[in-house]
Parts: C-alpha cells; sequence; structure tokens
C-alpha cells in the first residue's frame, strides 16, 4: 500500500499537522499497523521535495510534527491519478483497495467508478486465463481455476464494498 | 448496413414500473459476433435491458437499431418474426416444454418457423450432438439434470441460426463443473456461427467467457471498453 498516497489523500479535505496527519491513518487504515512518526516525516519531506504538499504553517515549539502541511495542486493531481488507476491483480490486495475505496468516499470521488475499473481489469487477466484453460491439459485447467477462483474473490468482496458504499460513505465522513 | 459497425444498438432506454425507474438511459451496442457480459447489482436493470434489446419488452422511450431497422417501427407481427428468426434465448431456467421430448424441444423453434418435422429434428439432433446431449433426445426435461437441460437449452437457442443470442443469467441455477462446460459449449457453438451474444450475469468467471463488459447502474449503463 502506498502511505505517501494515503497522506496525500487525507490531506485533500484540508491542511493537518504531522501529528493529526498519523492520528488521522492510524485510525482509518492502521488498525494493526499504526505509522511510526519516523515514517511520516520521511515521507512527507519526499513530498515535500516532489512538490506535491507545502508547509502552510509551523506551530511554536518545532518539531516536525508542528509543521502544518498542505496539498498543492499537483499532489491533488497525483491523488487522482493513484486512485483511477487499477492494481495490477495479485494476492493481497485488500488494504490497497480499501484504502482507494475510502479514500474515494473522503475526497468526494466516485467509488463505483474505482471498483468497475478494478473488476474491468481484473476480467482482462481472467479472460487470459479462462482462454489458457480451453486449451490447455488438466493441470493447466487447475492451475488456471485456481487463479480465477481467487481473482473471482477479490471481485466478490469489491461488488460487496460496492453494495455497502452508502454505510460506508456515512462513517467515514462522520 | 456497415460491416464492422454495430449489429444492434440501443440509445437514451427509458423504462419504469410503476415508481421503479429500471432503465434511466440505457446505452447498448454490439458487434456481429462479438461476446459482450452485461454485469451489475442485482435489480440494476440488466434483465429489463436485454429484454428491451430483444423486442419483448417496449421501452418508453429510446431507439433500438437493428441492422439499420429501428424496432419500435415495427409491428407486433414484424418484431415476433424478428424473435423467431434472428434472435436466440437462453434463460436461468423453464424455458423447456416439460411434455415434449428434449429434441422435440430443439426442434421446435424450427417448427414454429413452418419446418418439416423430419428435417426439424434431423437438425435438432446436430446441434444436440454439437453441445454432446445428443443421447438425451428421447428424454423429457423433467429427467435430465440441471446441467443437461441447459446445453439442450443451448441446442435450442442456436437451432435457427440465429445472428444474436441472448443469455440471461444462463449458468445461474447451475454449480461451478457443469456451469463451465455450459459456457464452453455456448460460446463455442455461438463462435463458430459468428452469432453475437448478449449475457447477463453478474459472475466475474462466466463473464470471463466474454470479449468486454458492461455495467449495468441505476439502469444506466457503463461502457468499460471506453472507460479509461
Ligand atoms: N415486470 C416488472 N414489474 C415491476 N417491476 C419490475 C418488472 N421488471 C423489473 N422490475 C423492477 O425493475 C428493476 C430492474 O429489474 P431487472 O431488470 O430485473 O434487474 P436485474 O436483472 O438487474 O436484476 C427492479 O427494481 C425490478 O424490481
Ligand atoms: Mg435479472
Amino acid at each position: 500500500m502506498s502511505i505517501g498516497h494515503t497522506l496525500l489523500g487525507l490531506l485533500e479535505s484540508g491542511p493537518r499537522h504531522g501529528y493529526d496527519l498519523k492520528r488521522a491513518f492510524d485510525e482509518k487504515f492502521g488498525h494493526d499497523r499504526p505509522l511510526h512518526y519516523g515514517q511520516v516525516y520521511s515521507t512527507m519531506s519526499r513530498l515535500l521535495k516532489n512538490g506535491l504538499v507545502e508547509v502552510d504553517g509551523i506551530e511554536a515549539g518545532g518539531g516536525p510534527e508542528r509543521k502544518r502541511y498542505a496539498i498543492t495542486e499537483a499532489g491533488v493531481t497525483d491523488v487522482a491519478r493513484w486512485l483511477a488507476t487499477p492494481e495490477k491483480p495479485e494476492p493481497y490486495l485488500q488494504s490497497t483497495l480499501f484504502t482507494k475505496v475510502v479514500l474515494a468516499l473522503l475526497t468526494g470521488r466516485s467509488a463505483a467508478e474505482l471498483l468497475d475499473t478494478q473488476r474491468s481489469e481484473h476480467l482482462r487477466m481472467m479472460r487470459v486465463l479462462t482462454e489458457r484453460k480451453r486449451h490447455g491439459d488438466l493441470a493447466d485447467q487447475l492451475i488456471c481455476d485456481h487463479a480465477l477462483f481467487h481473482l473471482e474473490a477479490d471481485l466478490r468482496w469489491l461488488e460487496l464494498a460496492a453494495a455497502r458504499l452508502d454505510t460506508l460513505a456515512r462513517e467515514v465522513t462522520a | 448496413m456497415n460491416p464492422a459497425g454495430p449489429l444492434l444498438a440501443a440509445r437514451g432506454l427509458h423504462k419504469t414500473y410503476g415508481h421503479t425507474k429500471a432503465l434511466d438511459g440505457a446505452e447498448f451496442s454490439i458487434r456481429p459476433g462479438e461476446v459482450v457480459a452485461v454485469m451489475g447489482p442485482s435489480g440494476s436493470g440488466k434483465s429489463t435491458l436485454l429484454h428491451c434489446l430483444a423486442g419483448i419488452v417496449t421501452p418508453d422511450a429510446g431507439s433500438i437499431d437493428y441492422q439499420g431497422r429501428e424496432l419500435s417501427a415495427m409491428n407486433d407481427a414484424e418484431r415476433s418474426a424478428l424473435r423467431r428468426g434472428e434472435f436466440g434465448f437462453i434463460f436461468q431456467f423453464g424455458q423447456l416444454v416439460p411434455e415434449l421430448t428434449c429434441v422435440e424441444n430443439v426442434a421446435l423453434p424450427l417448427r414454429l418457423n413452418g419446418a418439416r418435422r423430419r428435417d426439424a429434428e434431423r437438425t435438432a439432433l446436430e446441434w444436440m450432438e454439437r453441445v454432446e446431449v445428443d443421447d438425451l433426445a428421447s428424454k423429457r426435461p423433467g429427467e435430465v439434470s440441471g446441467g443437461q437441460g441447459q446445453r439442450v437449452a443451448v441446442a435450442r437457442s442456436l437451432v435457427t441460426g440465429p445472428r444474436v443470442l441472448f443469455a440471461d443469467e444462463p449458468t445461474g441455477a447451475l454449480d461451478s463443473l457443469n456451469g463451465e462446460r455450459v459456457m464452453q459449449l455456448l460460446t463455442d457453438a455461438a463462435r463458430s456461427t459468428d452469432a453475437a451474444v448478449v449475457l447477463v450475469t453478474h459472475e466475474a468467471r462466466v463473464a470471463a467467457y466474454s470479449d468486454r463488459e458492461i455495467v449495468v447502474r441505476d439502469g444506466r449503463c457503463r461502457d468499460m471498453e471506453h472507460a479509461l
């Protein structure tokens, strides 16, 4: 999962201090893996260097967690591009897909669109596997079936997420 | 007709049932020989779209063009001739006549078009061989399994040589293995006759037999081919 894009996405709804960013991240995405402060600073200084965020103010007392960051126009474009690009179908996508769905909702983008785009990308690979299965021997068929069932499971989760978008929208914006 | 252009195309379809907008500006198009999956959540309007495209349901507004002819401009007899001659249908279940044998079921569309019984049943048997159910010819639908029944239905849907095959959740009542078999036979048979297939399904593994997919949501369509 891309921490940089996630922090950028969180900044889209308004400027935040470093400590506030960490708290928002942990609350929404860090269930079993809270961010270290070190990760926040290294990520933010990379985003600063690339012009995706700017420092909007510094609270008295110094310390990098006291810096207030704001997203730049280039940053918004970067988040939009990330959300619109489907993930390469592969195992263990859940946390990335979850983050994308939540961020799409937080930033007022269409999560249904994101889900449809990802389904399309999955189907592209599933068509290749289905075609291979048609012409393959039994071993090929079994291997392709295994991959097909896993990709389908991803998609069924995506579909369920789509069906729950309304509820999710209310929860994440609460 | 331009051979590279669409075989069947719909624009701005609206259909309301009471207070339900089943279709709300739906668009669709399919080229000859193409297999298009129609996906989307339950109740989104997939079946209504299929019924409109096939001339079974008349939309409240919008146009449907089949090979340069507007469906709404046809009278009932012309539309019904189109359905019998140019279109084939497969549903989830319940499409075979229980009183007839399987071969009589497959031959039925030809008989309705005026073919003689012997000719109709000979052609029917050829199609049953292609989908590997010719040994069930003299059985009645109640005596065959779900998977076999759907294969009989595939044979029946293709026996008249339709240009468009409409399949609404054709594997919806089958287990994985039988569903796969039906999809393989259905798409092989359709491709061998260059028939286009409108395949309504909510299952990705079934949609993976298509060339492309559209998504129906709240009565509107999203064409994923042109989405990115
Ligand atoms: N004949 C009908 N009478 C009343 N409501 C209908 C009829 N056909 C469909 N609907 C309604 O229109 C909406 C779309 O239905 P349908 O096209 O069957 O969806 P799908 O096939 O995607 O599940 C649903 O809300 C359904 O209840
Ligand atoms: Mg339906």
